[in-house]
């Protein structure tokens, strides 16, 4: 039995929670991770997630700002490092090695490993097929059919109709919506098993966030998707299972992980409850 | 309680297409005498340069009169007996080959080196180390042109004799690496590179201003797919900032260009056209006008005052396109 | 499987992603052999001295991580041999400004005697034994000149600042463009136009007025552009207040957006007068050049640092070149001493 485990140490709350999504449909977890806490300075921002990302499903992580969530996502390929004051604890499996052992090289983990960004950021200086086949490019990866590539990718992320005709076009001539597909098949394009996606609708319209969500349903058969969302809607749409995170005034932590139609319809935990339903955040 | 809430006139007095009404500030007499004499104030610097175009041209009307053009390609120098003005014959034409032979040397050094610096400063070293560096770089930028000029000709100027021999010796066959005679001092290549070291600081601080707004969440993109710090430079950083380095190495350029008293100290001033930069033939005009200053009449002063506003106008344009290089990057920061 | 309960106190903040001692020490010993086999080529091939042992160390650096980057994935290799470069670019540019520092201060402390600063050059030449003479007039003339040069300058470097940031006038772009573009005039033409105009027309003779007005045009840039800065950092809603007060633009400007930046105004003041502050090529055609200690700036020439370092070392005895790296240990001190001064009054205002 896979067991999640929280745990807080604040005064109002002093028995450990437990959380177990996995024990109802028996998966292998493609990412896990292990008593992690994140600081930037002195300033303790996260603290003690422990969670687990089972294969070919989505995850989203719920909660309101400033809870650590984008931190958190960022500390599972290794991009929190590059904010100079950054601090970690803790470790992050990937098939059952920490990424953070002596001597990993980070490179080579954020290949398998893709992010998607808040805002679209398509390489200006390149045309949407570079844009795609960028990764293979500064990885110096070898691929034998760039064309197969770029429409494998393209269709995966749902814009390979609209755009087929104009692959020469630059990457910035497209609508956002299209910008942000154009970002998934550019993370697509090197293989990832896992892709992080840090709010990627929160600056488009309505519509092409409809789009993502269905790229995202599509794309979740074959791979693990973990995704930061403000809109809870959007995380009872897309996620198969939920972990939300909370800061009442001190580091972020993880109150409660589920499958995402428990916390959304029986949560364990109060406070997610009220989440949920509006009544904060 | 109101009746009513749309008001009677809504419906219908008003068109769908309304006319915009112009705001317009109406200021007070004390914020017109304000505005009035700070906007006056504002155009000195207009001011100043139609002047100093103006009086330049003013004193050296006579000396393009008599040369026209011939004052621009002529490389004879020579004020004649003083009194009769048919003695005299003046053109400035070695001068600036010899300005632009020595900037370019400068900018070509510079330019590799102040990159690196700036990237440096901008990617490499630690936090604390760059607020420190960054000092030191403001504070090298105001070393004056003088000391460089004495450090270059007390102390530069044995390796820069010795490196000219060597590298005649080894490259002599290359016909800018030629010299007639084996007198390696006081080269257009020595004064190149001590204004190359004059000009690295401005154009870094040009180049760092725009490196450091490369957009973050493009670097964070390059890093998300494998790339290594340099892929970020290749592919972000150097693109985003190519028309900054451009213009700080342009400004770089217009400083070299209008150099005087370092130039004075380190290059043997010569009336020739010269190629040969390890030579110790070369000049420039701002040196040439500091050189002939001292001993010039009347008619030979008028002379250097036309080489000066020729040499004004060179820089002017430099610089103005410079400005406008760099204004264009600042320009598409969102 | 079940993750044990770790109370906070017993979590470090770790950095995981920092080198390693192994790794460390491996850098270190790639440039030690850097090192080694630079002296090795200094012995074999014609490269001498500290010079040419540095040659040697960068070309071995560059060969060496060359041949490593085969051992390597090719994105860790260019990305090292990147490294090396942009870090020997950096180390390079400040040898030679570190040489100057060094050589003024070496060559330049011989010519310090106790009368060095208060005696000036009446009686004294150049070429005379280095416990006569001195640059006391070299001093005055050159702050006498600065100060007057501050005066005209500062008020008209502000009021430019003033006219881009809090009127927004029509020409606002235009006078910041040609700002720009003045800063880029060569000095020896600002020297040219002030001889042309106040020099012959009307002081008649070299001045210290004069010397200060050229010198105040080629600062003018310097205070602009960095008043404008200053000016530009003062945030909005100040000035929104102050409006809502029912204050004019002028009571606005004068009584609140001023008073805040005065620190920077003082700073941006100070580096322009730092920038001009060794100024030659104009004060050989302006203020000339006089060995006597004197405060009549209106007429007749008058000593400045620049100048009394460039006529010593003209002069060419062994004595006159150390009396001109004397001048130049002064000149930098001062120059030094603005700018230190500028930076702390400014460190409050002006972040990064």
């Amino acid at each position: 039995m896979i067991t999640m485990l929280t745990n807080n140490t604040s005064a109002v709350e002093t028995t450990p929670q437990q959380a177990s999504p996995a024990s109802e449909v028996e998966q292998t977890s493609a990412m896990e991770t292990r008593g992690i806490h994140a600081w930037f300075g002195k300033n303790h921002v996260l603290r003690n997630v422990s969670l687990q990302f089972p294969s070919n499903s989505v995850t989203g992580l719920i909660g309101p700002s400033g809870c650590g969530k984008s931190t958190f996502l960022r500390l599972l390929n290794r991009m929190h490092e590059f904010i100079p004051t950054a601090a970690m604890a803790g470790e992050v499996f990937l098939d059952g090695q920490d990424i953070y052992r002596p001597g990993a090289a980070a490179a080579e983990l954020r290949l398998r490993v893709g992010m998607v960004f808040q805002k679209p950021n398509p390489f200006p200086s390149m045309t949407i097929q570079q844009n795609v086949l960028a990764g293979p490019t500064l990885s110096k990866t070898k691929v034998a059919n760039k064309k197969d590539l770029v429409e494998d990718c393209l269709t995966r992320a749902g814009l390979w109709k609209e755009v087929k005709d104009r692959l020469d076009a630059y990457g910035s001539s497209l609508s956002g919506g299209q910008q942000q597909r154009l970002c998934i098949a550019r993370a697509l394009a090197v293989r990832p098993d896992v892709l992080l996606m840090d709010e990627p609708c929160s600056a488009l319209d309505p519509g092409s966030t409809l789009r993502i969500e269905e790229t995202i349903h599509e794309l979740s058969e074959s791979m693990t998707i973990v995704i930061v969302t403000h809109n809870m809607q959007q995380a009872a749409r897309v996620s198969d299972y939920c972990a939300f995170f909370l800061s009442e005034d001190g580091p972020g932590h993880l109150v409660e992980a589920d499958l995402t139609k428990v916390i959304f319809s029986n949560p364990s935990d109060q406070r997610t409850a009220d989440y949920v339903q509006g009544r904060f955040g | 309680m109101p009746t009513q809430l749309v008001s009677d006139a809504s419906p219908d007095t008003f068109p769908d297409n309304p006319v915009g009404r112009v705001i317009a500030t109406e200021y007070g007499p004390s914020d017109k005498v304000f505005r009035g004499v700070i906007t006056g104030g504002a155009m000195m610097s207009l001011v100043i340069l139609a002047l100093i175009a103006g009086f330049l041209l003013f004193r050296g009307l006579e000396i393009f009169r008599d040369f026209g053009f011939g004052f621009i390609t002529s490389v004879r120098w020579d004020a004649g007996d003083g009194i009769d003005k048919a003695t005299a014959s003046f053109g400035i034409g070695a001068m600036l080959v010899g300005s632009v032979v020595t900037a370019v040397i400068a900018l070509l050094i510079a330019t590799p080196f102040a990159m690196g610096t700036a990237l440096f400063l901008e990617f490499y070293c630690p936090s604390w180390l760059r607020i420190f560096l960054t000092s030191v770089l403001d504070l090298v930028a105001a070393i004056p042109s003088v000391i460089y000029g004495v450090w270059g000709y007390a102390i530069f100027m044995q390796y820069g004799t010795s490196w000219g021999r060597a590298i005649n010796e080894h490259l002599g066959w290359f016909p800018l690496f030629h010299v007639p005679s084996p007198n390696f001092g006081r080269s257009p290549f020595i004064a190149g590179m001590v204004l190359a070291l004059m000009i690295v600081p401005i154009t870094t601080s040009v180049a760092r201003a725009v490196y450091s707004q490369a957009p973050r969440d493009q670097i964070d993109a390059v890093y998300a797919l494998g790339g290594s710090r340099w892929s970020g430079i290749r592919h972000i950083v150097l693109p985003f900032g190519r028309s900054g380095l451009i213009g700080g190495a342009m400004l770089g350029l217009g400083r070299a260009l209008g150099e005087t008293v370092a130039v004075y100290l380190v290059l043997n001033l010569v009336f020739r056209i010269n190629f040969q930069i390890l030579a110790s033939v070369g000049g420039n005009v701002a040196s040439l006008i500091a050189n002939r200053f001292g001993e010039a009449g009347e008619y030979e002063l008028k002379a250097l005052m036309a080489a000066g506003l020729v040499l004004f106008l060179v820089t002017l344009l430099v610089n103005f396109a410079a400005t406008a290089i760099v204004g264009r990057t600042r320009g598409t920061e969102s | 499987m079940t993750t044990t309960f770790v109370p906070d106190k017993l979590v470090k903040p770790a950095r995981p992603w920092r080198r390693t001692h192994r790794s460390i020490l491996a850098m270190l010993g790639f440039i030690a052999i850097a090192g080694l086999s630079s002296t090795g080529i200094v012995a074999v091939t014609g490269l001498a001295g500290p010079l040419g042992w540095y040659v040697g160390f960068v070309f071995s650096l560059a060969v060496f991580g060359f041949l490593g980057s085969f051992f390597r994935d090719r994105v860790v290799a260019v990305d090292l041999f990147a490294t090396v470069l942009i870090c020997t670019a950096f180390m390079t540019v400040l040898i030679p400004w570190v040489s100057i520092f060094y050589s003024v201060i070496k060559r330049g402390a011989p010519a310090f005697y106790k009368g060095y600063l208060t005696t000036d050059m009446l009686v004294t030449s150049s070429g005379e034994a280095l416990n006569l003479g001195g640059l006391s007039h070299a001093i005055v003339g050159t702050l006498l000149m600065l100060a007057i040069a501050a005066l005209i300058c500062i008020p008209l470097g502000i009021i430019a600042a003033i006219y881009i940031v809090e009127i927004k006038g029509r020409f606002a772009g235009a006078v910041r463009f040609l700002t720009q573009a003045m800063s880029g005039v060569p000095s020896i033409v600002a020297g040219l136009f002030i001889y042309s105009t106040l020099v012959i027309l009307v002081f008649h003779s070299f001045s210290g007025i004069a010397g200060a007005c050229a010198l105040a045009i080629l600062m003018l840039p310097t205070v602009t552009r960095t008043a404008e800065e200053v000016l530009k950092l003062v945030p909005d809603h100040l000035r929104a207040a102050s409006y809502a007060l029912g204050a004019s633009q002028a009571q606005t400007t004068f009584r609140v957006v001023l008073p805040s930046v005065r620190s920077g105004l003082i700073t941006a003041s100070v580096l322009g007068l730092a920038r001009v502050a060794g100024e030659t090529a104009p004060l050989l055609l302006t203020s000339g050049y006089f060995i006597k200690l004197t405060t009549n700036v209106g007429n007749g020439a008058i000593g400045s640092l620049p100048t009394y370092i460039f006529s010593t070392l003209g002069a060419g005895t062994q004595e006159s070149v150390t009396r001109a790296w004397g001048g130049a240990c002064v000149l930098l001190a001062l120059i030094l001493i603005l700018f230190i001064g500028a930076r702390s009054l400014g460190g409050r205002n002006k972040g990064r």
